[in-house]
């Protein structure tokens, strides 16, 4: 018997799809172009999965910000923010976070996985419950995990389901923390933030909301659907990350609540890690402000987030229940799936292929997401390749 | 309060539609080798039990439950536990 064993049914799945699509397990960004732009299998083509939702990951100033902290501080912390990690720069970013936010205090984490694993296994502890949406994250399903505490699940965006099982658990009298997310990343719909405000508080829940994809997307200020919502005192805590909006990588969680700065000392995820490089945290200080200053990014965003929704629609595709910057393509069919996303990859056009289980419902995924930096001739582009390959699939031809 | 006849009763009911032609269900059938079930599949009978008996499961229990028998003996020890 060997230790590899138990992945035997991972490979013969993995095989069994190979047959399918060989390119699908092989694709590598050979040349990055722009933040929109790369070349794949020798061809360019234009990236439209992505999570660059402001395009800031090639903006000039934030590149230039990131070149000259390599130069004055180096390319790595190498060590943990309770150690030799904490730069000015670290410190800096939370104090501007927390203003961005309006709130007390702000904690910078390395990636957003890790904000999550921090947050919710640090939160919460044996005794305690955990009450999350269904559609959750799986940084969020493995904080939890870490957590100790009870999990328990409420059905997706149903408020409904949420106040019985609020309810149920009331009688236990103890401490639970409600877990959303602004946007969710698989089809793009988000939360039904000002009922679950009024459900947490009614039962005297906390609540996170995760604005991983939100940040920079939703709200007058970019702030996420609690601002959109107008809900933000309700919510205790918001974790985000740097990753998608901000251009780098990174996460962070903000809050009122004046002990948030304790869970440094007792978060595992944020003890044993190596901080973020400066060059990093650099870019994203300088990604936030233009996130805050550069407001006509968001409204493009939306320009092409409604123009793809609305052309994948009219083609008779089954999107996601609302516009949003991730347009999702529902198929049922594996095979389907497959020669969709290869035609839009010949056609010069990438999207992210998603697969059971790792999607709501079991049902593949073409995930469309756009950005702030496609222009309108590679919006045009990428609906004339959503075009031409409708023709491969069995969706009926809207009316 | 529900003894775990009934709630042996009630999982066998809504289990009823996964199970395969020419397969008895009983206590011993293992929800994942006999049934085929698969994450997806079990939250949405997490789901339907939870309804049935207005209960909550957490999560944490199914790594113990592997036969329909340890299903409803984790259910029946929850709604002792109240």
């Amino acid at each position: 018997m060997s230790i590899f064993d138990k992945f035997q049914q991972l490979a013969a799945i993995r095989q069994e799809l190979e047959k399918s699509c060989d390119t699908f397990f092989n694709i590598v960004m050979e040349e990055i172009v722009s933040g929109t732009e790369a070349v794949i299998n020798g061809r360019p083509t234009i990236l439209a999965g992505s999570n660059n939702y402001l395009g800031l990951s090639f903006d000039s100033d934030c590149i230039e910000a990131a070149c000259d902290a390599v130069r004055k501080e180096g390319t790595g912390t190498t060590g943990s923010r309770m150690a030799n990690g904490t730069f000015s720069g670290h410190v800096a970013l939370e104090q501007e976070l927390a203003e961005f936010f309006n709130r007390q205090g702000a904690i910078v984490f390395s990636t957003g996985y890790v904000a999550n694993l921090a947050m919710l296994s640090t939160l919460v502890g044996p005794g305690e419950i955990i009450l999350l949406d269904a559609d959750c994250h799986a940084s969020i399903y493995d904080g939890c995990r870490l957590a100790g505490a009870e999990i328990h699940r409420f059905r997706h965006n149903d408020v409904q389901d949420l106040e019985k099982r609020l309810r149920r658990l009331e009688k236990r009298n103890t401490n639970v923390l409600v877990v959303v997310e602004g946007l969710y990343s698989m089809l793009g719909d988000r939360a039904p933030l000002a009922d679950i405000v009024a459900v947490k508080e009614k039962y005297g829940a906390y609540l996170l909301v995760d604005e991983a994809h939100s940040m920079g997307v939703l709200g007058a200020n970019g702030r996420g659907l609690a601002e959109d919502v107008g809900v933000e005192d309700g919510v205790d805590f918001v974790v985000g990350t740097f990753s998608k909006s901000l251009g780098a990588i990174g996460g962070f969680c903000v809050s009122n609540h004046p002990e948030l700065n304790l869970v440094r000392y007792a978060s595992r995820p944020y003890v044993f890690t190596a901080s973020s490089s400066p060059s990093v945290i650099a870019s994203t200080r300088l990604a936030l402000k233009f996130l805050q200053k550069r407001s006509e990014l968001r409204q493009r965003l939306w320009i092409n987030a409604n123009t793809l929704y609305k052309k994948l629609q009219d083609l008779g595709f089954t999107v996601g229940p609302e516009p949003s910057p991730i347009v999702a393509v529902k198929l049922e069919d594996k095979a389907e799936a497959f020669a969709l996303w290869s035609g839009l990859l010949e056609h010069g056009v990438y999207v992210n292929l998603v697969l059971p289980p790792a999607t709501p419902d079991g049902n593949c995924l073409l995930r469309s997401s756009v950005s702030a930096a496609h222009t309108p001739e590679q919006m045009a582009r990428i609906c004339q390749a959503f075009t031409a390959v409708r023709e491969l699939t069995a969706v009926p031809q809207a009316v | 309060m529900q003894d775990y006849k009934n709630i042996l009763e009630e999982l066998y009911k809504i289990l009823l539609p996964f199970v395969p032609q020419g397969l008895e269900i009983e206590e011993e059938t293992d929800l994942v080798a006999d049934l085929g079930l698969d994450s997806l599949k079990v939250m949405k009978i997490v789901e339907s039990v939870e309804d049935s008996l207005d209960i909550s499961i957490p999560l944490n229990i199914l790594p113990d439950v592997r036969t329909v028998k340890d299903f409803a003996v984790q259910i029946q020890k929850l709604i002792g536990d109240g």
